[in-house]
């Protein structure tokens, strides 16, 4: 079982590996970085329990748990970079605007 | 763009497809290093419970995060304010209530947020020896702050100033101070073993509530501010 957990939390970690690469739009990218940051929570959650009747090693634990805080630390930031970006530059997007041509 | 539409789809459909064919790959790779794994191991579990006895919480999550891993701790704390710090230089506009928010949402808060600071302060308590702790503890008091504000209170307008600072630095400054007390009393950073473990524990969660919840709705608010400004601003692009 802990193994699905651990594959499944893999897999959100590369869905969402794809969507940042292909975001445009600064919101989508944070959406997915946090994705993949619950993959790798849910990775770590996961393997602390590898063996079956044992105690589950409770380090990986106590790192998620400071992960998220972290992770939802840094969404704040990200948010408010974007809407900086979004006062600044009048846009949602961190595409180059189309030059206009000569 | 010089670039037709139609120029650009072909490159585009390549790229999506290798990267796919990328990520995919990642996805082999790291499932394949999980498959290969040893099975039988229960990681530092046998040594964290080794040390259980003497580490002043029976929750073994909570003695990995305040006492074996306290370093840990007391960075991540660091990293909040550091990140609420580059919010407070970014943030623009200024904090308008709800106007109107509703009577459901007012009963809601008035009923929610008295059993939600019983809760925090149940989950920080509980925190010793189950599931729970400071984390929890400052998230659902950040949870209240939140819904105050959404029901229109003004409560966190008027924590500002100094007495907000005090608040947001408190759980560092705890940190640190007994951290260099335990440097001062002739032992390494943070080591807080012995007699007087359990207590400082409790010191360093309850400060550390504080501060998390703190800091976590402070971050919201600066959203909230920065999406205001926002909305004017179109609003004012909109009819000159």
């Amino acid at each position: 079982m802990p193994l699905l957990y651990s594959l499944a939390g893999i897999a959100l970690f590369c869905i969402a590996l794809r969507a940042v690469i292909l975001a445009t739009a600064p919101l989508r990218a944070i959406l997915a970085v946090n994705v993949m940051s619950s993959g790798v929570f849910l990775v770590l959650v996961a393997l602390a329990r590898r063996t079956p009747g044992l105690m589950p090693d409770p380090v990986p634990h106590a790192m998620v748990i400071t992960g998220i805080v972290v992770a939802v630390s840094a969404t704040a930031m990200a948010i408010v970079l974007t809407q900086r970006l979004r006062a600044a530059a009048g846009t949602n997007t961190t595409e180059d605007a189309p030059r206009a041509d000569p | 763009m010089t670039m037709s539409r139609a120029d650009r789809k072909m490159p585009a459909r390549l790229a999506h497809a290798l990267l796919t064919l990328a990520v995919t790959s990642v996805f082999a790779g790291l499932a394949f290093a999980m498959l290969s794994l040893p099975e039988e191991t229960s990681g530092l579990a046998e040594a964290v419970g080794d040390e259980l006895a003497g580490a002043g919480a029976r929750n073994p999550v909570t003695a990995v995060l305040l006492n074996f891993r306290g370093y840990d701790t007391l960075l991540e704390i660091a990293v909040l304010l550091l990140a609420l710090m580059a919010i407070w230089t970014m943030r623009r506009g200024e904090l308008r209530l709800q106007r109107d928010p509703g009577e459901i949402l007012v009963f809601l808060a008035s009923v929610q947020v008295p059993v939600m600071i019983v809760v925090a302060g149940y989950m920080l308590w509980a925190g010793g020896d189950a599931p729970g702790g400071a984390f929890q503890a400052g998230a659902i008091l950040a949870a209240a702050g939140v819904l105050l504000v959404l029901a229109g209170s003004d409560w966190p307008q008027r924590l500002s100033g100094w007495p907000l600072r005090a608040g947001l630095v408190l759980g560092l400054t705890v940190f640190i101070a007994v951290g260099v007390a335990s440097v001062l009393g002739g032992r390494a950073f943070l080591d807080y073993s012995g007699e007087f473990v359990a207590p400082t524990i409790l010191i360093l969660e309850v400060s550390a509530t504080v501060s998390i919840g703190l800091v976590l709705l402070d971050m919201f608010l600066s959203v909230l501010r920065g999406r205001a400004s926002n909305t004017e601003t179109a609003a004012s692009m909109e009819d000159p």
